[in-house]
């Protein structure tokens, strides 16, 4: 069922090739993730010895990084053999490890990778929108500040994600558990 | 956990590597960047492409045995930014003039459809371009691809009827290689690859 389920959102990934070209934000912000998500769940349900959590997770983050850079975006449009770099990697290198890794990772790296997660959107935002060169030279001006936008839109929609189990769920947790130490 | 650890320094290489890779070294982060990078690295020769002057005579790109070819690609119908760059380039030719530089300088246009002999001549009356330091050239039409390709110059349309491209000074020394790419208001730098290329 999740094997149908990465299937999808990578078919998915592949139709918006077709505005890619012509969108940043398309490209960027529903793209990648979709095709990150689609590895994301291929991962999930798997599991790993423990000498394979570092490596696993650390790929993860470079391959995140790679991606990140605007040259990297540039050149996924530029030619082909990017092209499939960005469809092997994006779910191979960057969401399956992750996945992989994640549910191994302590409580506080989780916490620390999801704020460096939120800091960098909101970093690569300011870029985007204050930039006064071209960042990608296939893309316009214009949609490069938009993108710049949706960034701050993913940063303050994670940060939002990320913190309403705080002030629900988790403390449940932690009440009840408390609950059971009064109790026995 | 030693394992962990061996496997874990392992991965920070491997992907130190790569990024370390595709940024050359952290100095380039952009395809222009990347593209300035190359270029100044591989100085590739300029292929015999013809230009029509806006006089209406031929002339081949980057044949200027003794001297440098200064290029700015650009479109006439542009009415805001081509507009300054093209002072600018105006401006450059001023600072070259002043210090005795022998300099071929085109403002080329991408869109020879568009940009008849007449209305390159107009652009080149409004920045005063003499036509023999300076003068204002299109390709032919079969060549554009090929030019764009090896300048890598990439165009696109804006939603306004017009384009955005990367727009830079790009120079071609007196040996016929395109060996430089610059900012349209990097005038110290640019004078001094001149002198640089001239010697």
């Amino acid at each position: 069922m999740t094997i149908v389920l990465a299937a999808g959102l990578f078919a998915l990934a592949a139709i918006t090739q077709i505005w890619v070209a012509a969108d940043p934000v398309i490209h960027v912000l529903v793209q990648f993730p979709l095709l990150g998500l689609s590895g994301y769940l291929l991962g999930r349900d798997r599991f790993i010895p423990g000498h394979w959590v570092g490596p696993a997770l650390t790929l993860a983050i470079f391959f995140f990084l790679f991606w990140m850079l605007p040259r990297s975006v540039d050149e996924a449009l530029a030619n082909w053999q990017m092209h499939v770099v960005k469809f092997i990697t994006l779910p191979l290198g960057t969401g399956l490890p992750l996945a992989l890794s994640w549910k191994y990772l302590p409580p506080v790296l989780k916490g620390f990778l999801k704020a460096q997660c939120i800091t960098m959107f909101g970093v690569l935002g300011f870029l985007y929108t204050h930039a006064p060169v071209r960042i990608c030279n296939s893309y316009l001006v214009d949609d490069q500040i938009r993108l710049g936008y949706g960034f701050f839109y993913v940063a303050c929609g994670l940060s939002i994600f990320w913190t309403i189990p705080v002030f629900t769920g988790r403390q449940t947790q932690v009440r009840r558990a408390l609950q059971g130490t009064h109790l026995s | 956990m030693r394992k962990g650890l061996f496997l874990t320094m392992a991965a920070v290489l491997f992907g130190s590597a790569g990024l370390a890779w595709s940024t050359d070294g952290l100095r380039v982060f952009t395809a222009e960047g990347a593209r300035r990078m190359e270029i100044a690295r591989e100085q590739p020769q300029v292929p015999g492409m013809v230009l029509q002057t806006m006089s209406g005579d031929l002339e081949k790109l980057g044949n200027q045995p003794d001297k440098v070819t200064l290029i700015e690609f650009i479109y006439t119908t542009c009415p805001t930014i081509c507009q300054s760059s093209g002072g600018e380039f105006a401006h450059l030719r001023d600072l070259l003039v002043e210090k005795d530089l022998p300099v071929r300088m085109m403002s080329v246009s991408f869109d020879p459809v568009a940009d008849t002999l007449e209305a390159l001549a107009d652009y080149g009356a409004l920045h005063e371009a003499d036509g023999q330091y300076w003068t204002v050239a299109r390709p032919q039409l079969p060549d554009l691809t090929e030019m764009l390709d090896f300048f890598r110059v990439t165009v696109i349309p804006d939603n306004w009827g017009g384009y955005q491209h990367n727009i830079a000074v790009l120079l071609i020394n007196p040996e016929g290689r395109f060996s430089g790419v610059f900012n349209t208001d990097a005038y110290k730098e640019i004078t001094e690859a001149v002198e640089r290329a001239s010697r």
